[in-house]
């Protein structure tokens, strides 16, 4: 928005606008919700210290190495990844105003979110099952916490991608929804960014520990 | 009934629960009890829930928000105070065999709560509502940038509260002091509801919290009007800014560190635990890692309001102002970087000590450069002694000692020998009154005309000026005094009889400041009954300097008819200075952002929820996370949250003011 501050030609200076246009709707969103990201990112930052904090202290039960199935942990990362590949596919279909494939990306988006907290379900049940319960030892607290966490986060980004879906169905892609499809869109990206420190920091580095 | 099925309904709830045996606290109760039915009859029978509701409540207006915030802190001061006068009471009495008043069980809550309330219901209410009701209305903003959102936080910080209150009455609260370190408030040592009533009020208010910095920062980040530039914004935005900053990046520990504890308590995590690896010192690192950008959180707002009452009472241009906000900025960044000064005594080593030592002592040199700023904007101006400039005299003066004994308890060696002890107490009170407290008043007794249309009573405001400031004295010097002789603080009951003198020189000084609250309560009404008298029509009763005096007082919802246009730091001073002529046609219809219920509504439903969760009444927990999901979801779906006022609404406004300021003349 450009705006003559200056002293206007007559020599007067201009103290208000007399024609103004309001600010766009949204127009502050997308910092909110940036600034709301990074509060959400100093949340896992502290869960991270506190696995770095603990995440040794075994108290005489299961380690990482007798625990963690990289292969079925890789499988988990690549759905997530996957996801966040066809979220991207449903934003570019938005920008083309195309209803219906974006809300197939989009459902997409959703079943391989889906599946990411099926298998991560699984495993936590596993683990459980093998007595290694968040209960055991502190670095199990830690890891449940962290990992769940960052699960927690993904089931809330779900709701909100059905929500999102009911509101462009019903709605189309006005304005107002495409800032939702963008914010969600950065929430999940987000969960994509930290789930790659997740896997280094607690599975592979665990697993060398 | 089967005690099955009362525990599923009803938890760990039971009659039991109620404190029937301390008639302390029943009497507090009836009074309580009987004060709250007069106000909800008063209120039903001069019809005003409707009122309330419509015009209050619900309104996402950000100077109303600020007005409500301001009351919540007011009202919760008066209970934080009463929560200051027993334990001042207990310890004067309780020496020569003599157990005081307060057993050790009720005396613990008391000082929990004392803590929990001053800052998180008292402190930060103010501090909160001073920047939503100033801040927009210094930048030339009709509202926050997410009004809904501002409502909805007010509302979780009044839940926060509500939780506190529900404490004194049904169950208990913590009694670990206001951090509620583990192990002592984990499960095992603190096994009853104190504890959660403690984590939920806080999380519940900690939402609030951080959603409304986010805010502010949006706020005073992307709706500046034309011209101000961030170095020509008013130094109470920039605090404000800084303290929004602080509260986004530390507020999410305080709910990742209250979390956990929670999870240990609920679950059987091992977090904070003695066993199975857990860590109880990582607690107090993380806690005081939020904990302490939280007392700059507090203060730097309130320097801001010192360096717009210097600059207007002064006269003058405020000296130094490019070096004022780099202060601000350097405060911000070294509050994160000395925590660990509020535990020296861990055994972190020289070398750790002496870093948050050295980085401790640092940030006095930002302070100190501010204290000049406002010393030399003072300097050879026309200081006019209205209450706004007494207090903040009162602060330079009192805010200067409890910033040298900071300095001191700095110093890790003897920080050894002071650690916990009254002389911290007396260091805390010194600057968190000192600066946050007189801060406050200051605001309020500037702004007031400002929200209302007319000025405080000078009488009743200095009356309780100088009891406040000489009760601060008497209370908290003998506390110095005390623990130089190494008084330890939180102590119920006392041996050496020489001490007591000390003691009862503090009570009476607490007594003074309580005759100062009264008196400011008089303040507020004899304002309201000679509010003709001291009515101002002109919108600038102290011929100030910032932007939010250049429109009427009270403000119209819309703040200003047009958006303003700044050229220079002191926005309204310049325009007066210029001959600004305040335009009387071209009124067009205004965009505003609508009233809604969901905010308070979603507050309620978290406020049960945190409720359920504290009595383990588990369906109801539940009923009401759904409920959340549920409400929040459904207001997603409405997309109509906005009108226009029509330009006749305007037009008629501005003509009743053009009218004031005419016969003004």
């Amino acid at each position: 928005m450009t705006v003559a501050v200056n002293p206007s030609q007559t020599g007067e200076p201009v103290f208000y606008l007399a024609d103004e246009h309001p600010h766009p709707e949204g127009w502050s969103t997308s910092l909110g919700f940036w600034i709301y990201l990074m509060s959400d990112c100093l949340i896992f930052a502290i869960l991270f210290a506190t696995f770095g904090v603990l995440g040794g202290n075994y108290a005489a039960g299961p380690a990482p190495k007798d625990l963690f199935d990289l292969n079925l942990v890789a499988v988990n990362t690549s759905m997530l990844l996957l996801s966040s590949i066809t979220y991207g596919f449903a934003i570019l279909t938005m920008q083309q105003n195309k209803v219906a494939q974006t809300q197939i990306w989009l459902a997409i988006t959703g079943l391989f979110g889906l599946a990411f907290i099926g298998i991560e379900l699984t495993e936590f049940a596993h683990m459980i099952h093998e007595g290694a319960t968040p209960q055991r030892s502190a670095f199990l607290s830690a890891f449940f916490t962290l990992v769940g966490t960052h699960g927690l986060h993904v089931s809330c980004g779900l709701i909100w991608l059905v929500t999102l879906m009911v509101q462009v169905q019903k709605f189309g892609l006005i304005q107002a929804n495409r800032r939702r499809l963008m914010c969600l869109s950065m929430f999940w990206h987000f969960l994509d960014v930290v789930w790659i420190g997740v896997f280094t920091f607690v599975y592979l580095l665990g697993v060398l520990r | 009934m089967s005690p099955d099925l009362l525990k599923l309904i009803f938890g760990r709830l039971g009659f039991e629960s109620l404190p029937l045996h301390e008639p302390i606290v029943v009497g507090t109760f009836a009074v309580v009890a009987l004060g709250g039915a007069a106000l909800l009859g008063g209120l039903t029978y001069f019809r005003l829930w409707g009122y309330l509701w419509r015009e209050w409540f619900t309104t996402v207006d950000h100077k109303r928000i600020g007005i409500m915030y301001m009351i919540l802190g007011i009202v919760m001061l008066l209970r934080g105070f009463a929560d200051a006068l027993m334990m001042r009471g207990q310890q004067m009495l309780a020496f020569g065999g003599s157990e005081g008043y307060l057993n050790a069980h009720h005396y613990d809550q008391v000082f929990t709560a004392h803590g929990v309330i001053m800052i998180f219901f008292v402190a930060m209410p103010l501090v909160t509502g001073l920047m939503n009701y100033v801040v927009p209305l210094q930048i030339g903003a009709r509202d926050v940038s997410f009004p809904f959102l501002n409502n909805f936080s007010f509302w979780m910080t009044v839940g926060g509260a509500v939780l506190v209150m529900a404490s004194l009455f049904i169950g208990e609260f913590a009694r670990t002091g206001w951090l509620a370190y583990p192990p002592l408030s984990n499960i095992g040592y603190s096994p009853d509801v104190g504890v959660d009533y403690y984590i939920w009020a806080l999380q519940v208010a900690g939402v609030g919290t951080t959603l409304s910095g986010i805010n502010l920062i949006c706020t005073i980040v992307k709706l500046r009007c034309p011209g101000m530039t961030m170095m020509k914004m008013p130094v109470f935005t920039w605090t404000s800014l800084c303290t929004n900053v602080l509260i986004v990046a530390s507020f999410p520990v305080l709910t990742v560190v209250l979390a956990l504890l929670s999870l240990d308590r609920y679950v059987g995590t091992n977090f904070f635990t003695n066993d199975f690896g857990g860590s109880p010192m990582m607690y107090v690192n993380l806690i005081w890692i939020w904990g302490h950008p939280e007392v700059y959180i507090l203060v730097l707002p309130a320097f801001g309001i010192f360096s717009e009452v210097t600059s207007t009472f002064s006269g003058k241009r405020l000296f130094g102002y490019t070096s004022m906000v780099y202060a601000t900025v350097v405060i911000t960044i070294l509050s994160y970087l000395v925590w660990l000064h509020h535990f020296f005594t861990m055994g972190s080593g020289a070398s750790v000590n002496s870093f948050f030592g050295i980085t401790t002592m640092i940030i006095s040199i930002p302070t100190g450069a501010k204290m000049f700023n406002w010393l030399f904007t003072m300097y050879r101006g026309r200081i006019r002694y209205e209450l706004p400039m007494m207090w903040t005299i009162a602060f330079m003066l009192t805010f200067v000692l409890g910033g040298m004994t900071g300095v001191l308890l700095a110093v890790p060696p003897a920080d050894f020998v002071l650690h916990n002890s009254l002389f911290l107490i007396a260091h805390f009170h010194n600057v968190i009154i000192g600066g946050v407290v007189f801060g406050a008043f200051a605001g309020i007794n500037y702004w007031f005309p400002k929200a209302f249309g007319f000025k405080l009573d000078v009488f009743w405001g200095k009356l309780s000026f100088w009891f406040w400031v000489v009760g601060f004295y008497l209370a908290f010097m003998p506390l110095y005094v005390l623990g130089l002789m190494g008084v330890t603080r939180r102590l119920r009951v006392f041996d050496d009889p020489s001490l007591q003198i000390w003691f009862v020189i503090a009570a009476i000084g607490a007594f003074l400041v309580f005759l100062g609250i009264l008196s400011m309560l008089m303040q507020f009404a004899v304002s309201l009954l000679r509010r003709e008298q001291l009515k101002d029509v002109t919108g600038d009763p102290w011929d100030a300097r910032t932007l939010e005096w250049a429109t009427s007082s009270p403000p119209p919802d819309y703040n200003f008819a047009f958006t303003p246009v700044v050229h220079d730091n002191d926005a309204w001073w310049d325009m007066k200075r210029r001959g600004y002529q305040r335009p009387l046609t071209g009124f067009k219809p205004i965009h505003m952002p609508s009233s809604t219920g969901t905010g308070i509504i979603l507050a309620g439903l978290a406020t049960a929820m945190g409720f359920g969760l504290i009595w383990y009444i588990w369906w109801l927990a539940a009923l009401s996370f759904a409920g959340l999901l549920v409400v929040g979801i459904g207001h997603t779906f409405n997309y109509h949250r906005d009108f226009d006022i029509p330009a006749e609404d305007v037009i008629r406004t501005e003509d009743a003011r053009t009218k004031l300021l005419a016969g003004a003349k």
